[in-house]
Parts: structure tokens; C-alpha cells; sequence
């Protein structure tokens, strides 16, 4: 484990080196899930460098000993069908290889679908994240506000985002967290991220989404609890509620700036529910009936 | 003249109407200089009713090169956007069609035809054929294809181009978030197209299962003929499936369905799937035949046999069934779950595994060979480290859990183009300079190739490798323009210069036929690369019968055979040979396609059903046809024969 650690820690650093002097979003992790995706990536650019310069290897030390020019004049390469043995190493290496890669990834699969390491004992703050042409809405039901274009989360939180969309698939990204999940129209589909250093990160919508897509981002403020709960205290103390009237205003194309209500859209525009993909399967079956009853009732509800 | 406004640009630009003169200017530069030298004839007779695979072949690489250089300014039109932050060159929605078209030329229109162009030529005459299996079936084919492609470059001339992205995922490319009739182009272009690649798909397959050469056993197939095969076997299982997305996807846009719609029941990600259930594959239908040409090139040019043939043929085969098994990992991030994640992980990277085995077959190819270092195996010696690396990124994506941060980000643009542009566009210029003396009589400079290369593989290097970089400081894919303060600047500036020394590349290419033509000299023989398979057999130019008397196989190299160990290849005496007839049918048929796919994009419905009741006239007209062929005399086979320098032994 050690050593696989103070492998990564150099390739990291020379990463960093040859890019410049700011480390790269994707792989200056703040949160348990980020951390696990820059893990995978770093190790499999440790072992596909290896591959790469074998191949690199072979290929120049081929080109030169058997170059033309370098050979012979009378010299007549010979005849060679496959050699088993070669051949054997040939698929064999690559396979044991490919297996180690699929072992990583199936196990990191289920890490990242799942609450994020050293905070499954927590109740996770649930936040519905949906998104409109070209804005992203933040609701949070346990708090009962709602912001628009920015992000405030506690530190050391886990924290369960719904995304879903009020038009295109948009994919929900905030690199330095976790990797992005799509949010589409007629399902909601969820992602479990924490932060754990305080800080600002750089959000956005990473699923190309119209004319406004390139402006579809959001700030993301991760804080203390304590100053996660002041600031819940003084929107509660401050803003306007979000009727439903005003919600309409803002899901019309276009760009907004940054906006916060109480209340939630919640209310009067439900979430899509019905969960895709969430790490707890035994609950599919369940949500799969309550899929095809809510089409039923939504079809009706259209009907008239 | 609410019927007119639809015929109009909807986000028109100085460009667009610059494009729209250069337009006008040429095609009327081609009727006046057509008619001004007396050529309809010579065209009609000759070109467009010809059903002869080496024309067809010919007019299908020379449409994928000029796609090429269409889909080329996207590129360079792109790339100049983003060069520098905030840039004001171009607007949101012109970007949007530019990326969405350049990804539809280069796929559909440059990199499909450029293929077709190879099957067409090589195939018959690889495995000793006079023609393909259904050969006016092959010249509907080429007429679809190019009637598709013409209708989808006129988008953006008249009605606007489309701008969902060349996946055009619903609901974004619906009529309610895409109103023009960009889409629709998109939709009926591609079907179009598609019929004559799914028609070539069975016509290639058939061909290769019936008309080789006698001796050639399956086993004995050169390997461009057996990528041939495998790739054709892949399109007849996967554009169907096309075929119908396209069809639903339609019928959402001009009859109100709702298959693809976020609401009344539509499935936005149903698109997703199908597109990719073809999507992915179709990768492998493009970067297997590009395998093909390297095993002869390389093969030819380390003057030694291909290195275990039967894992090579074994290898393709396992790509072709696991290309079907992989679609999803296209968008990984949907939220299906960790486990169906991991089964299209697995299966993704199993791809890595025969396509290591090639990798190092060809290496094993050059082993104890005798390298020469020509222009084609300047490519294939290129192709080799450039695609391990598009390779190894390609593992790194099938990641799932990774995969997350990879997604729809510079890092994915970067490594798709690290496969395509070695893989499938080095291979085709590598075979377009391999084949160009069989097809044209004369060499292509060996030394502006040579500079073409450096300047294709540097410039290469230098456009897509800081993508992965910019990729993984969250530069995501297809944003029109970004802030300074992203620090994604310096690189996207690197990556336009990179484009820029891609382009003289490619400049140099034209400028390299065109010296060619000019300056080199006419009498290289049939065989000057000193070559191993039938094709390189026959006589150059090619007689319209290929062979005059068909070869006879004993091995994977009959003619290196016939070189080196006295294999007797033209055992036969000459006889009269039995040929297709010409037909204008293929054209007008597509003609009349055309118009109906033109008049589906506006929904001029009259029009439709008239074009509609043209093609099955067309039809009809040929279940009636009486057409058994022509023989060509012994006497003027003999005479051919002299002419080009006497019968081959």
C-alpha cells in the first residue's frame, strides 16, 4: 500500500510539474469521491505509461536494427507464422492487466455510487439540484430554501444530490468533489459527494445543453456547519419566498445571476422521482412500480 | 411567405453568405466548363452510370477527401474560437453547428466513404474478382451515400445546419429545444446515407463469401479482405438498428411522437442508447479496415508475411463481437448503478486484449524484416505508438468510477481523435498513397509525403495532446468559448497552432497530387512497391475485367509466391469474360432521393409523395429489366492485353 502511494505521489508530482505550477481540478481532490476518482486516474496513467514505453521500446529498437539501410543487401528476411508461446505472453500479459484495471473499477464503482468513505455513519444533507436553460437550481427541502446559480454546503457532511432537468440532459459536475451524473427531465438520479476542506470550488453543467451552455456554471462554497447553519439562519431572516410565479420567470431561457428564496420549488414542481441507479438495490423493485404509477398518473393529470 | 421563411438561414453571418457565393460560383464554374469542353457524355458513360467497383471506389475516395477538407474548416474554425479566452470570433449557436457538423462530415462523409473507397477498390481485386457480387447494387450504394452528403452540406446554406452535436441526444435535438430545420437535415441525411452503407454491407459480404478466387480457402484471405469482411458484418448487425433510431427520432421532430420526448411517456436516454447501440460499433467498422491496410503495408514494406495471421483474424473477430457489448459506456455517468457500470467496464477494456495482439503482431511483422521507410510505412510506423496512446486513454475511460471526471470533457475529445486520426485518417492516407500507383498509373512524391507526414503527426501531437491536460482541469467539451481566469488559454492556443500545422499537412497533400501529376514519371510497372498480394498482380492501369484470366491461390501471398517459389498464378487459357452493363438507374434513382429527403426536411408533403411513388417506379421498372450482362470477345480481351503490355503469366 505504501509503495503504491509513494508511486502515485510521484506521478502526481511530475503531472504537476509539466503542467505548470496550479495542480489540476480534477486532480487536487477535496472530498472522499474526488479522492478516489484522482487515485484511479493517477494509477492507471502509472501503468499505461509502462505499456506505452514498452511499446515505444520495441518499436524503435525494431526500426533500427532492421531498417533497410542497416541490413545487407542480399538479406532475406524470413518466413515466420505466429509463435505460440509469443503469442500466449501477447494475450496473456494484456489479460492480467485488463484484470487488475476491472478489479479497481468495479470496486471503485460501488465507492462512488455509494455514501462516501468516513461519512456513512452521518445522516446526509439531501439536495434536490435541477437544471433549466441555462441555470441550475438549488433546493433544500431540510432547510426549506432554495438558491439559484450557487452552492453553499457544510464540510464533513455527506451530502446526496438529486439531479434532475426542466429541459436537456445536463450532467452535474463539480470536479474537486466527484466525478459529474447526468440530470434528465423524467427521472431523478442521485450523487453522493463531500467536501472536506473548506473552500471555493468551480461547478458546472458538463452535457452540452443549447446556446447557454458554455455559462451553465455555478460556484460552490463549502463552509463549516456552523457557518453553513448562520447563513441558512440569515437567508431564512432575509429572503423572498419562491412562489410558484417567479419560479416560472426563472426557468425561461435565458442567464440569471446568483438568487436565493425560502421555500422550495419543491412544492409546487415535484422532483421526477423515481430512482435510477442508486447504490441501495434492494430498493429498485419498489421504485420501478412506483415508476410506471406515477407515468399513469402524470398521462391522466395530462389528459385533462 | 411563412413557407419561404423556413428556406432561411436562421443565425446567418458574412461567412455563411460568403460560402453561399463560393457555392453558386462553383457549381457554375462545373456546368459552364462541362459544357464549354463537350464532358455530359463522357460523364453520363463514364462516371455516373458506371457500375465498375474500381470507379466506384474512386468517386467514393474522392468525396471523402473534399468531406474532408469541409469538415476540415470546422475544425480549424473551431479551434481558432478557442484559441483564446472570450473570444468574439464566433457566436454560441455557430459554434454549435460547426462542432455538430464537423463530427457528421468527418464520421459519416469523410471517414465512412474513405473505407467504402478501399473495400470497393481492393476487395474484388484482392481476391481475384472481376466485380462485386451485385455491382449495380454497389453504384446505388455510392448515389445514396453521396446524395446523403450532398443534402446535409447544403444545410447550412439553406434552413440552417443542425447544432445538437453530432450524437444529437433528444430532448436537446426535439423541435422544442431545436427549432430549425437543422435537425431534420440530420435525421433524413443520415438515413439516406445509411441505406447505401447497410446495401454496400450486404453487397461486401457477399462478395467476399462467393466470388474469391479458387484456392483462396477463408484462411487465405489477405487481411485487408478479412477486415473487410468482419467490418461489413458489423454494419449489416448495427445500422439497422440506426436505421430505426433515425426513423423514431423523425417522427418525433415532423409527426409529434413521442418516443424520445421528456414528456408523455418519451424516454430522453432510449435515443442515447440506440444511437450508441450503432455508435460504437461503428467506431470499429472505421478502425478495422484501417487495420486491414496496415497489416499490407506493413507486411509489404518489412518484406516479410504477416506475423501470426490467425490471432490477427481471431483478434478482429473478438473486437467485432465485444464492439456490440459496450454501448453504455458512453455515458456511464446516466446513473445506471454501479453493476451494470462494471459490466460495460469489463467489457471495454476485454477490447484492449486482441487489440494489444495486433499491436504487437505488427511489431513482430518487423521483426527480421527489411524496413523500408516509404511514405505508407511512414504512417503505419506512426500509427503504432500514437494509438497505444489513444489506446491506453481509451482503458483509462473504460473506468467507470473515473470515467466520472473523464466524462464529456476535453480528456474524451482528446482521446477519441488520438485513435481516429492515427488509426483510421493515417491509414487512410497511408493506403491512399499505396494504392494511388494502382489506381493512377504514377507514384505520389515520396518527399512532399514525407513532409506531409511530419507535419500531420506533429501537428497532431501538438492540437489534441494539451486536451488532455485542459480535460482534466475541467475544460469540458463543446463550450463555445471560456473565461480567462479558467487558465485554459495558453493550451487551447497550443492546440490551435497544432491545428494550423495539421492543415498545411493537409494543404500539402493537394499540392503533392498536383506536383505528382505534373512531374512523375508514367513507367513504374504494375508492382512497384514490390508487393505481396493478388491486386498487385494485374496490370496498371487496371483493365475493367481486373483479370483477364482468374488467379489461381495457393497461400495468403499468391503473387509474392508467383515472385520468389514459381507459383504458376494464370494457369488458364484467355477466354471471353462476362461483365455488368452500365446503368443510369443508380444515379437517378438517388437523384430522386435527394429530392425526397429535401422536400422530408421542409415537409413539403406533395412533393414527398411524388418523390415517394418516383423511387418505386424506379423499382418497378427494374423487377422488369431484362439485363444479363455483355461479354467482352476473346479478341478484344487479347487486345487489351497487348496494349497494356502483354498477358500475365
Amino acid at each position: 500500500m505504501k509503495i503504491k502511494w509513494t508511486f502515485l505521489m510521484i506521478i502526481f508530482t511530475i503531472v504537476t510539474v509539466l503542467t505548470g505550477c496550479e495542480p489540476l481540478m480534477v486532480l487536487d481532490p477535496k472530498g472522499p469521491q474526488a479522492e478516489r476518482q484522482a487515485g484511479d486516474i493517477l494509477l492507471s496513467i502509472g501503468i499505461m505509461s509502462g505499456i506505452v514505453i514498452i511499446v515505444f521500446a520495441i518499436l524503435i529498437y525494431v526500426l533500427i536494427k532492421y531498417r533497410a539501410s542497416n541490413l545487407p543487401e542480399d538479406y532475406e528476411p524470413p518466413h515466420m507464422e505466429g509463435n505460440f508461446w509469443v503469442e500466449l505472453i501477447c494475450v496473456g500479459v494484456p489479460i492480467i492487466i485488463v484484470a487488475f484495471f476491472s478489479f479497481v473499477s468495479v470496486k471503485s464503482n460501488y465507492i462512488v455510487e455509494s455514501a462516501p468513505v468516513g461519512y456513512e455513519e452521518q445522516e446526509p444533507l439531501v439536495i434536490y439540484a435541477s437544471s433549466s436553460n441555462w441555470k441550475w437550481h438549488f433546493s433544500y427541502p431540510e432547510q426549506d430554501i432554495e438558491t439559484v446559480n450557487y452552492l453553499y454546503i457544510p464540510t464533513d457532511r455527506p451530502i446526496e444530490f438529486k439531479l434532475y432537468s426542466y429541459g436537456p440532459i445536463t450532467s452535474f459536475w463539480i470536479p474537486q468533489l466527484g466525478g459529474q451524473k447526468y440530470a434528465m427531465a423524467d427521472m431523478v438520479t442521485t450523487l453522493h459527494l463531500a467536501a472536506d476542506e473548506i473552500g471555493e470550488y468551480m461547478g458546472r453543467n458538463a452535457n452540452f445543453s443549447g446556446k447557454g451552455f458554455a455559462e451553465n456554471s455555478f460556484n460552490v462554497t463549502a463552509m463549516t456547519a456552523d457557518d453553513f447553519d448562520d447563513w441558512v439562519e440569515e437567508v431564512k431572516e432575509t429572503a423572498a419566498p419562491l412562489t410558484e410565479k417567479k419560479f416560472d420567470e426563472i426557468l425561461e431561457p435565458g442567464h440569471l445571476g446568483q438568487m436565493t428564496f425560502t421555500g422550495t420549488h419543491l412544492e409546487f414542481s415535484p422532483a421526477p422521482e423515481h430512482d435510477h441507479g442508486t447504490s441501495e438495490t434492494e430498493e429498485t423493485d419498489e421504485s420501478h412500480e412506483e415508476h410506471s404509477h406515477s407515468e399513469a398518473n402524470h398521462s391522466e393529470h395530462e389528459g385533462h | 411567405m411563412e413557407f419561404f421563411e423556413r428556406f432561411a438561414i436562421p443565425h446567418p453571418s458574412p461567412a455563411i453568405y460568403a460560402s453561399m457565393v463560393v457555392i453558386a460560383l462553383t457549381v457554375i464554374a462545373i456546368i459552364a466548363g462541362l459544357t464549354y469542353f463537350k464532358k455530359w457524355g463522357y460523364l453520363w458513360r463514364e462516371w455516373l452510370t458506371t457500375v465498375d467497383h474500381k470507379r466506384l471506389g474512386l468517386m467514393y475516395i474522392i468525396s471523402a477527401i473534399l468531406m474532408l477538407f469541409r469538415g476540415g474548416v470546422d475544425a480549424i474554425m473551431m479551434r481558432a474560437q478557442l484559441a483564446t479566452p472570450d473570444s468574439k470570433l464566433l457566436d454560441a449557436q455557430h459554434y454549435n453547428e460547426i462542432f455538430t457538423t464537423h463530427g457528421v462530415v468527418m464520421i459519416m462523409f469523410m471517414a465512412m466513404p474513405f473505407i467504402f473507397g478501399f473495400m470497393n477498390y481492393i476487395v474484388p481485386l484482392q481476391i481475384g474478382a472481376r466485380d462485386v457480387a451485385f455491382p449495380r447494387l454497389n453504384a446505388i450504394s455510392f448515389w445514396l451515400f453521396f446524395m446523403g452528403a450532398m443534402l446535409f452540406n447544403i444545410s447550412f446554406v439553406i434552413g440552417g445546419s443542425p447544432d445538437a452535436g453530432w450524437t444529437s441526444y433528444f430532448p436537446l435535438a426535439g423541435t422544442e429545444f431545436s427549432e430549425s430545420v437543422g435537425t431534420n437535415y440530420y435525421m433524413i441525411a443520415l438515413q439516406i446515407s445509411g441505406l447505401g452503407s447497410l446495401m454496400t454491407g450486404i453487397n461486401m459480404i457477399t462478395t467476399i463469401l462467393k466470388m474469391r478466387a479458387p484456392g483462396m480457402t477463408l484462411m487465405k484471405m489477405p487481411m485487408f479482405t478479412w477486415s473487410t469482411l468482419v467490418a461489413n458484418l458489423i454494419i449489416v448487425t448495427v445500422f439497422p438498428v440506426l436505421t430505426v433510431a433515425l426513423a423514431m427520432g423523425t417522427m418525433d421532430r415532423l409527426f409529434a411522437t413521442n418516443f424520445f420526448t421528456s414528456s408523455n411517456g418519451g424516454m430522453d436516454m432510449l435515443w442515447a442508447n440506440l444511437f450508441w447501440v450503432w455508435g460504437h460499433p461503428e467506431v470499429y467498422i472505421l478502425i478495422l479496415p484501417a487495420f486491414g491496410l496496415y497489416s499490407e503495408i506493413i507486411s509489404t514494406f518489412s518484406s516479410k508475411n504477416l506475423y501470426g495471421y490467425t490471432s490477427m483474424v481471431a483478434s478482429m473477430v473478438i473486437i467485432s463481437v465485444l464492439s456490440c457489448l459496450v454501448w453504455a459506456h458512453h455515458f456511464f455517468t446516466m446513473g445506471q448503478g454501479a453493476a451494470s457500470n462494471s459490466f460495460f467496464s469489463i467489457t471495454t477494456m476485454a477490447i484492449a486484449v486482441p487489440t494489444g495482439v495486433k499491436i504487437f503482431n505488427w511489431l513482430f511483422t518487423m521483426w527480421k524484416g527489411k524496413i523500408r521507410f516509404t511514405v505508407p510505412m511512414l504512417y503505419s510506423i506512426g500509427f503504432i505508438p500514437l494509438f497505444t496512446i489513444g489506446g491506453v486513454t481509451g482503458v483509462m475511460l473504460a473506468m467507470s468510477a473515473a470515467d466520472y471526471q473523464y466524462h464529456n470533457t476535453m480528456f474524451l475529445v482528446a482521446h477519441f481523435h488520438n485513435t481516429i486520426i492515427p488509426g483510421v485518417v493515417f491509414a487512410m492516407l497511408a493506403g491512399l498513397t499505396y494504392y494511388w500507383p494502382k489506381m493512377f498509373g504514377f507514384m505520389l512524391n515520396e518527399r512532399i509525403g514525407k513532409w506531409t507526414f511530419w507535419a500531420l503527426s506533429i501537428g497532431f501531437v501538438l492540437a489534441f495532446f494539451p486536451m488532455y491536460i485542459t480535460g482534466l482541469d475541467g475544460q469540458a467539451r463543446r463550450m463555445y468559448t471560456y473565461s480567462e481566469s479558467t487558465g485554459f488559454g495558453p493550451l487551447n492556443m497550443l492546440s490551435f497552432i497544432g491545428a494550423g500545422i495539421m492543415a498545411i499537412g493537409f494543404v500539402l497533400i493537394v499540392y503533392n497530387i498536383y506536383y505528382s501529376i505534373r512531374y512523375a514519371p508514367r513507367n513504374i510497372g504494375s508492382d512497384p512497391w514490390d508487393a505481396r498480394t493478388l491486386e498487385w498482380a494485374t496490370h496498371t492501369p487496371v483493365p475493367e475485367y481486373n483479370f483477364a484470366i482468374t488467379p489461381a491461390v495457393n497461400s495468403v501471398e499468391p503473387f509474392w509466391d508467383a515472385k520468389k517459389k514459381k507459383h504458376v498464378l494464370f494457369p488458364e487459357p484467355l477466354k471471353k469474360i462476362h461483365m455488368p452493363n452500365n446503368s443510369g438507374m443508380p444515379f437517378i434513382l438517388s437523384a430522386i432521393f435527394f429530392v425526397w429527403g429535401f422536400s422530408f426536411v421542409f415537409a413539403i408533403w406533395p412533393l414527398v409523395i411524388i418523390a415517394t411513388l418516383g423511387i418505386f417506379a424506379c423499382l418497378a421498372s427494374r423487377s422488369f429489366e431484362n439485363d444479363h450482362g455483355r461479354y467482352i470477345s476473346l479478341e478484344e480481351v487479347e487486345e487489351t492485353e497487348e496494349k497494356l503490355g502483354g498477358a500475365k503469366k
